[in-house]
């Protein structure tokens, strides 16, 4: 789960990492003159708040001159739809604008917190290359980029941050000052399961101080039962309203582009299923995985966000058995596409126990249910039903 | 013969009388496993499913000498049931349980490596492990299997039992199967299973399942070029999924360019590693290998 910049700040600040003193508005009329936080030189920078990176290239980080000049660009700003190279082309809605005093920055480095696979350790990425995506800098000065491992046992050693600091060429009062910084992103990330922090740029002010000038923070999603504060302030309008839906009824569900939908148990098996209509001549609508123990109530839900897409023509339900018996999963299927009025044209695949009896029961449903027992079939089957081609 | 696990096997359940773990303990058993008892704490002295039910791990294994646990406690708890079953001496763990947060399994690698280094964790949040006809831990449908020798590893569970479903129908079987779950930081990985299959004289070949995400396949494929010498067919899922999604394994993301599905298949080709794009052909390019029926 994404935080917007503005929850992202004001957790870090209880760490005491420096974060700019900030307003969070959803109306112009919130920046009123006392309420502004305080600007040296009477200049603001307006930042939507959106689930994305890249928001300056596509306006939706603004400066203002005057009180005046917040207000009327908050009102530009809000409401309004942005689309950045993150978003897709739908964009995602504006509506919270975080308002701080316009920094003066001497120069900008990139910090981040995440999880390494390989190595099983909470990894520390850095760069004297701040303001730029990661990637770019990767690919264009990959000597440039430093990394530290952190061992849970001991947590992060003075020494570590001490030798990061020293090698981000900092001097002065951001050398002394960035191994405190340091201690409190890392003490934020573990205290709050996240799966990345994100701080770029991180700013040495021309004052010569540290200032996290951005801030992108995930949550790990597993960890849901023990961040209840900050799932519970979870923003679901920068979210797929089909996805949020999904999850509410237990399943995952991605929105795809194609126009074959399915519903699969097994996240593996889901993708391969998308893989299959692909090589197949299809595109998939979604990925859809409905978990281990199906029950109707499942089917029923998932069908009925498959069919909340109007670009789908056509469905394939793959479905290995294992465990629980085909019998038993094609009863749930029947009784949810009677419940959702299903008429698009659905091939259904069951492997497993009972699967015989469970493709018996399809084929006498009086339902569009095309049973196939073999999955590569039933996935040409599908991709031709969606052509129009008769079953 | 087989990896990890085998008639021999002394087993146990952690969570056993929940309802996940009493019906997975009851096919368990149906199947013929070696299962010895469970722990729930608090009904330790009471009987289960016709076995005993201790407290802790530790007495488990001082009263049954068991050698293998099953988990199915809910997330919260998983990282402690799995410690443990490692501090009672259980050398193979395979945690069913789903969910659990990163850093509680990035904690309980650190504590495996450092103080139980010879313990085999297979998990989290993966469909366990069987050699067929002799033990079964974890959810798989037992009778989809065959005894046989084809090794199958995967990230995958329901792709897992695609593989050996099709094994099995091509008259090949299985030695062991095991699935190593599909979270960012787990237990066994792809290196350590093809470890175990190459020393493994009823393995003949291998069939790796992979998916997007991170970079165990590739690491897989160099090892297997330096030094696995038995045939390796390996599919992975995801070749249409988009960057930055989530693919429902939590382990299951294409990151900054990288962990996609070709960046897999063309790693392990390099390496020789006979590759599938169809995952409905994987035992029908096994049997093509072995030369049981022609190409």
């Amino acid at each position: 789960m994404n935080l917007h910049e503005y929850q992202a700040k004001a957790l870090l600040a209880g760490f005491k990492v420096p974060v700019a003193a900030g307003l969070v508005i959803n109306h112009p009329a919130q920046a009123a003159d006392d309420q502004l936080p305080d600007s040296l030189d009477n200049h603001w920078v307006l930042k939507a708040q959106i689930h994305s990176g890249a928001r300056g290239k596509a306006g939706g980080v603004l400066v203002a001159d005057s009180p005046d000049d917040v207000r009327a660009k908050a009102a530009q700003l809000l409401g309004r739809t942005l689309v950045t190279v993150q978003t897709g082309p739908a964009g995602l809605p504006v509506h919270q604008i975080l308002v701080e005093p316009a920094s003066h920055i001497a120069r900008e480095l990139y910090l981040a917190m995440t999880i390494d696979r390989q190595a099983q350790r909470v990894v520390v990425i850095a760069s004297q290359q701040g303001g730029m995506d990661i990637e770019q800098v990767s690919a264009e000065y990959p000597d440039a980029i430093l990394r530290l491992y952190i061992n849970p046992t001991v947590g992060l050693m003075g020494y570590q941050a001490r030798r990061l600091g020293f090698a981000l060429g900092l001097t002065d009062v951001a050398l002394k000052q960035f191994p405190a910084l340091l201690r409190g992103v890392y003490d934020a990330f573990i205290a709050h399961d996240m799966d990345l922090i994100e701080i770029n740029p991180l700013a040495i002010t021309n004052e010569g101080n540290l200032l996290a000038v951005d801030a992108k923070i995930a949550i790990d999603g597993n960890a849901a039962y023990r961040q209840k504060a900050l799932f519970a302030a979870r923003d679901v309008t920068q979210e797929d309203p089909t996805e949020v839906a999904a999850q509410a009824s237990g399943l995952n569900y991605i929105s795809l582009t194609g126009e074959i939908a399915c519903m699969v148990n097994g996240a593996g098996l889901a993708m391969a299923t998308m893989d299959l209509i692909q090589s197949a001549g299809g595109s998939p609508a979604n990925f859809l995985d409905v978990g281990g123990g199906t029950s109707t109530e499942k089917v029923a839900a998932a069908f009925k966000l498959i069919l909340a897409n109007p670009r789908v023509t056509a469905i394939l339900v793959n479905i290995f058995g294992g465990i629980v018996r085909c019998d038993l999963i094609a009863n749930g299927i029947i009784a949810a596409a009677h419940e959702v009025g299903l008429t698009l044209p659905t091939v259904v695949r069951l492997e497993g126990t009972n699967a015989a009896e469970g493709r018996r029961l399809l084929a006498e449903s009086g339902l569009n249910l095309i049973a196939e027992n073999d999955l590569a079939a039933a996935a040409a089957r599908v991709v031709a039903l969606s052509n129009g081609v008769a079953a | 013969m087989s990896i990890l696990i085998n008639q021999q096997t002394r087993v146990i359940c952690q969570g056993f009388t929940g309802k996940q773990g009493t019906f997975h303990s009851e096919q368990a058993i149906a199947y013929g496993t070696n299962f010895v008892g469970g722990v729930t704490p608090g009904k330790g002295g009471q009987r289960h499913l016709d076995r005993p039910v201790f407290d802790t791990v530790h007495d488990a294994v001082r009263e049954t000498a068991a050698t293998a646990s099953m988990i199915y406690v809910p997330a919260a708890f998983a990282a402690d049931a799995i410690l443990e079953a490692a501090d009672a001496g259980i050398e193979v763990i395979a945690c069913i349980t789903e969910g659990i947060p990163v850093l509680d399994m990035l904690n309980v690698k650190a504590v495996l490596a450092s103080d139980y280094p010879e313990v085999r964790l297979i998990g989290p949040n993966c469909p366990g492990l069987i050699t067929p006809g002799e033990c079964k831990i974890g959810i798989m449908p037992g009778a989809i299997h065959l005894p046989g020798k084809i090794g199958i590893v995967s990230r995958s569970g329901t792709l897992t039992y695609e593989a050996v479903a099709q094994t099995t129908a091509a008259g090949l079987g299985q030695s062991t199967c095991v699935g190593i779950g599909g979270d960012p930081i787990h237990g066994m990985d792809f290196i350590d299973c093809l470890s175990l299959f190459a020393d493994d004289p009823h393995t003949e070949a291998v069939i790796m399942v992979g998916e997007i995400g991170g970079n165990a396949e590739e690491e897989a494929a160099h090892f297997i070029k330096e030094q696995f010498n038995k045939p390796v067919v390996a599919y992975i899922a995801g070749a249409t999924a988009p960057t930055g999604k989530r693919m429902g394994h939590a382990g299951a993301v294409i990151s900054g360019g990288r962990g996609s599905a070709e960046d897999k298949f063309r790693t392990l080709q390099a390496a020789g590693v006979h590759i599938v794009r169809d995952p409905t052909t994987m035992g029908r390019k096994m049997a093509e290998l072995l030369g049981t029926i022609r190409a």
